[in-house]
């Protein structure tokens, strides 16, 4: 079995667990995905599988990705994505992969990786969470601004501002996993995994979901 | 903003039958508490308040007034600890949110009632009790 599996993130709602309480999930239309290739030890140094998901139309693909999907026995996919494996697997070029690998029982926490929505220019409360500064007692016109960012001493030479130092700039869109998020419900009839919790992006951005590496059972 | 396949999580969650109910009127909700391992039906009796959301996500709240302190319990309309909800006076209102009355004190709570026929007010019973 294959631990993973690209899918669109649909939405968030909630339903309802055994107490009767509401519960927040996401719901993700996951698979089926197709191994376009396997990559092994022998021939490429580590274990890995290609995966294909989401249709694409033959005239919007190239013809090097039509035959590289060919050779699989299937029509070019929208996204291909690698999922390294720590052990080589049972597994074969063509071989269909559906979210009855997350069913009940097998799996119960994954982990979940996709492009987290992007803020655009963020200032330093938003991005990393800083105080600010008073909304009152004499301050004026810097509210929510950062503070000092070194002195003379900092930065070994002085008169420097130390790499790394938390600023202002670009927010989200980046990869990011959030991981151990409990799977509530596996529905094989429409492709869906409904995932406890948030999961990053947009709706309707794809993701990656893996089974979880910290939180087994 | 409804999609097709959150509705589709969403079914079974949800009540075949609602129990019918307006702004302004003077409810019982029963609500199922767990203790341990038993169970049993709590009657939280106010006036709805407010309404919002739709589908599994529709709420309501109700006031009551406790030992002369202003309570307010927001309730899922879909969950399954809302056992039902019986109405005891109907309440004649011109808005959809009844917040004005948090600010109201003594007499002034009290909202106006509304007359109904007695026939249309055992339809709404009926219709209720379905629920």
């Amino acid at each position: 079995m294959i631990p993973a599996l690209l899918g669109t993130k649909i939405g968030m709602t909630q339903v309802v667990d055994e107490r009767g309480a509401a519960e927040p999930v996401t719901v993700v239309k996951a698979g089926p995905c197709v191994v376009l290739r396997v990559r092994s030890k022998e021939t490429d140094g580590y274990d890995a599988v290609q995966l294909g998901y989401g249709e694409l139309k033959p005239h919007r693909s190239t013809k090097p990705m039509i035959g590289h999907a060919a050779q699989a026995g299937t029509s070019p996919k929208r996204v291909i994505r690698e999922v390294r494996l720590s052990e080589s697997t049972a597994v074969s070029r063509g071989d269909v992969l559906t979210v009855e690998q997350f069913a009940e029982g097998t799996v119960g926490y994954v982990d979940v990786t996709g492009i987290s929505k992007g803020k655009g220019f963020a200032g330093v409360m938003k991005r990393h969470g800083f105080g600010g500064k008073g909304a009152s007692h004499g301050v004026e016109r810097k509210h929510r601004s950062a503070g000092g960012i070194g002195g003379s001493a900092t930065g070994g030479t002085g008169r420097s501002v130390k790499k790394g130092k938390r600023m202002a700039g670009h927010m989200g869109h980046v990869r990011r996993t959030i991981s151990g998020l409990r799977v509530v419900k596996v529905d094989s009839d429409n492709d869906l995994l409904v995932i406890h919790g948030s999961v990053p992006g947009p709706n309707g951005s794809v993701v990656l979901v893996r089974r979880s590496k910290k939180r087994m059972g | 903003m409804r999609q097709p396949l959150i509705e589709l999580v969403e079914q079974p969650y949800l009540k075949t039958r609602l129990p019918v109910f307006h702004i302004g009127d003077t409810v019982d909700v029963l609500c199922r508490i767990v203790e341990g391992d038993k169970e049993r039906v709590q009657v939280f009796n106010g006036v709805v308040i407010a309404r919002r959301g739709a589908g599994i996500n529709e709420s309501f709240t109700v006031r009551r007034i406790v030992a002369n302190e202003g309570v307010e319990r927001k309730f899922l309309i879909h969950s399954p600890n809302v056992v039902n909800v019986k109405i005891r006076r109907r309440g004649k209102v011109r808005r959809a949110k009844l917040f004005y009355l948090r600010h109201r004190i003594g007499k002034a709570r009290k909202v106006r009632e509304l007359r109904v026929h007695k026939r249309e007010a055992q339809e709404a019973e009926l219709a209720g009790s379905a629920a």
